[in-house]
């Protein structure tokens, strides 16, 4: 396996741990976030700040350091210069009710694999079947956010 | 094992590490690591643009994995809606991060840290219906299925 797909499996084995301890894998606590109203959980706020800073932070300096070069010849992402569009909206809007129905967003759903838990054998599938609905439906399927 | 009850420190240091699995997987693929952009992605496989897609869920699912197994608080899950609701949020998740063109991780994390409008707009819109769908169950979702 390559040094490139070594650091991959790193980086995702830093972020799945992250998500459990987070809480952010805990659909209760993703609740307890959004329900501005009633007993609000303000500890996603944690996550958010911590993670956003972080990698915010992190780009700026290695950006500051090398002037944009990634590693293995890459260059490091700049900030999408999407549209900020109706389907930009619309999507997001429609992102956040199945967020607030049951308190997966992607990542957290996929960590719960580790876990076995039926919840995430529903929505797993059902979101690969949103995903490609948008896609061949809609010819929607955003490159910009690989 | 660690034992202590969840605490805001959790919260902190598991954002931090989000976020430098975040900078780790830019850094080495030159992408935006957005979860449901990879995860889509995985949908449509590209001979040579794969495999560090799929390496980082392994690890994704592995570190998780460690999580559960070490830190007591993290391994809380408590699931808050019906299979055929989970199953319509699925499916609302996967159509509208599609659609809308990321997550919480592609513009809540990468994109807001990067400082990119289309990000701020697109958080700013999730979270507001996720706030009013919680409110609007809450109020009045007695009898939902």
């Amino acid at each position: 396996m390559s040094a490139r797909l070594i650091i991959c499996l790193f980086a995702g084995a830093l972020f799945g741990f992250g998500l459990a301890l987070s809480g952010m894998t805990d659909p209760g606590r993703v609740i307890g976030f959004l329900d501005l109203t009633g007993d609000w959980d303000p500890s996603l706020a944690f996550v958010m700040g911590g993670a956003v800073t972080t990698f915010g932070l992190g780009m700026w300096a290695w950006r500051w350091r090398t002037g944009g070069s990634g590693w293995f010849a890459s260059r490091l992402p700049t900030r999408d210069n999407d549209p900020a569009d109706r389907r930009l909206v619309i999507g997001s809007l429609v992102f956040g009710i199945g967020w607030g129905l049951a308190g997966f967003c992607p990542g957290p759903a996929i960590a719960n694999l580790a876990a076995m838990r039926t919840e995430v054998f529903a929505f797993i599938p059902a979101m690969a079947v949103g995903m490609l609905l948008a896609r061949f439906g809609f010819g929607a399927d955003r490159d910009h956010c690989p | 094992m660690l034992t202590s009850n969840y605490t805001f420190a959790h919260a902190l240091v598991g954002g931090i590490l989000i976020g430098l699995g975040s900078l780790v997987a830019a850094g080495a693929s030159g992408k935006i690591p957005g979860i449901s952009g990879m995860f889509s992605r995985l949908l449509r496989p590209r001979a040579g643009d794969t495999a560090w897609r799929a390496l980082f869920f392994v690890g994704l699912i592995g570190g998780a994995a460690a999580a559960f197994a070490l830190v007591t608080p993290a391994a809380n899950f408590r699931p808050v809606a019906s299979l055929p609701l989970t199953v319509l949020a699925g499916l609302l998740v996967g159509f509208g991060t599609r659609l809308g063109g990321g997550c919480t991780s592609g513009y809540g994390v990468c994109g807001l840290g990067l400082g990119s409008k289309s990000a701020l707009l697109a958080t700013a819109a999730f979270m507001f219906s996720g706030i009013v769908t919680v409110f609007l169950i809450r109020h009045f979702g007695t009898g939902m299925p």
